[in-house]
Formats: C-alpha cells, sequence, structure tokens
C-alpha cells in the first residue's frame, strides 16, 4: 500500500524517536524515492535535530543577554 | 573560595543558558540552576575528577530540569486528544498532500553558522505550547530516551510521538514562515 505525505511525515518523525519497522522502513523508502516534499521534509527534521545538539553544545556568550 | 567552588561558578553561565532553553522561563531556570549548583557543591566527592565538570553539572541539572517539567506538566492544561495519521490535520489536503510543501534548506550544518536560522529557531521554540516543547527539548535538547519522556509527562509512547510531531511540523512551518521566506 502506498503512503501519503501526511502518512510519511508521521514514519519520518517517528524514526527519529523509534525503530522503524522493516515494511514501514520500505514503505517510506519507496515514498520518498518519488517525493520531493518529503524528502525536503525529512532534512529539515535532521536539520533540526542538529541545530539542537548545536545549541546544546555552544558555550560562547548568551547572544540575549 | 577554594577552587572546585571557582570552577563549578564558572560554568554557571553555561548551565543558565542550558536550563532557560529547555524551560523557556527565566525564573525557572534560575531556581534549577541554583538547586544543581547547591547539590554539586555539597556533592563534590562524587565528582572526584573523573569526568569534564561541565558534563558533570550538566548530569545533575538535567535532574532538577526534569523535577521542574514533572511539576509544571502536571499544572498544565489538559492535552487535547491523540492525534495521528488517520485525523485532520490543515497541512495535508483530503489526499493527504502537503498543502504548502517544505522547501530545501540546503546544507545543514551551513544552517548552523547562520545566525539569523538559529536565532529565528529560538524564537519559533518559544512560540510552542508547553508540553509539546517539553517533549521535543528533553527529546532533541537534552537527549532523553521516548521513554523516559513519556515517563515524565505521563503519556503513552502513542502521545509522545505525536507531540514530537507537532513540535516538529510546527517548528518547520514556523521556520519556512519566519525564516526560509524572507
Amino acid at each position: 500500500m502506498k503512503l501519503t505525505c501526511k502518512e510519511a511525515s508521521h514514519l519520518l518523525s517517528q524514526g527519529e524517536d523509534r525503530r522503524l519497522a522493516l515494511g514501514e522502513r520500505i514503505r517510506l523508502r519507496l515514498h520518498l524515492g518519488i517525493c520531493d516534499a518529503c524528502t525536503n521534509f525529512s532534512r529539515q527534521v535532521q536539520t533540526l535535530r542538529k541545530a539542537l545538539q548545536a545549541l546544546r553544545e555552544r558555550s560562547g556568550p548568551d547572544p540575549r543577554s | 573560595m577554594n577552587d572546585f567552588r571557582t570552577r563549578v561558578q564558572a560554568e554557571r553561565g553555561y548551565l543558565l543558558r542550558y536550563a532557560r532553553l529547555q524551560l523557556r522561563d527565566a525564573a525557572a531556570a534560575e531556581d534549577a540552576v541554583q538547586e544543581a549548583l547547591v547539590a554539586a557543591l555539597a556533592g563534590e566527592a562524587g565528582f572526584g575528577g573523573r569526568s569534564n565538570l561541565r558534563t558533570w553539572l550538566t548530569g545533575i541539572l538535567k535532574h532538577k530540569i526534569i523535577d521542574t517539567i514533572r511539576r509544571q506538566s502536571r499544572e498544565a492544561t489538559p492535552l487535547p486528544a491523540e492525534g495521528d495519521a488517520a485525523e485532520f490535520d490543515p497541512l495535508f489536503d483530503e489526499s493527504g498532500h502537503w498543502r504548502d510543501p517544505p522547501s530545501d534548506w540546503g546544507d545543514p550544518n551551513a544552517l548552523l553558522e547562520q545566525k539569523q536560522f538559529m536565532a529565528a529557531l529560538q524564537a519559533c521554540l518559544e512560540g510552542l505550547p508547553s508540553k509539546t516543547a517539553y517533549a521535543f527539548l528533553m527529546r532533541e535538547h537534552m537527549g532523553c530516551e521516548t521513554t523516559e519522556i513519556c515517563k515524565e509527562l505521563e503519556v503513552t509512547p502513542t502521545h509522545c510521538w505525536v507531540l514530537l510531531y507537532r513540535a516538529r511540523m510546527a517548528l518547520r512551518e514556523c521556520l519556512e514562515k519566519t525564516w526560509a521566506r524572507k
């Protein structure tokens, strides 16, 4: 069964928080192969993760104080 | 003042920024850091120079932050119903396509160096509803596992995934509006 973008976005997010089942990973990969919007979403989710890590590690002075 | 005390105090600024980002409340952050520093100074023996001082202090602070989150999330307004991929979501049309497709933000590593992006992200984080923000920040900022987040926020794993999903969707949408389309 083909995934919609809405379903794919849920799976992409959950993939950050739990191990997806094999079937879910396969369907997701098939969807990403043909969908630029969800591929961008996937990269955005990764970017958010990296950005929060950067905020955690950043030790410079607080720009807001 | 002994050397240990001075070194601990020197990390105060870092710890405050850490707590402020996570709790989004300057007064609550101040309290958590104060409690962590008191605990750290009383527990100098526990440090014993084994690990990095900042890492050790951050570990203590995390516990204090989680205590605060637990207290505050009990007082917070009840959450909306769970919701999953089957629920109505205004970001998608009836056939499940994006109404406003995510754009290409380019190289993530370059973005992290971009002040405007990081400032927009912090502003967007402040706009999230509190429980959604706690879940997301516990996951991505403090690096907690989902099971721990569910436990502290007293929600089911499914609900936890929904909170994290909503946070990511809201943040990316906010960033598209406030940063990407400038």
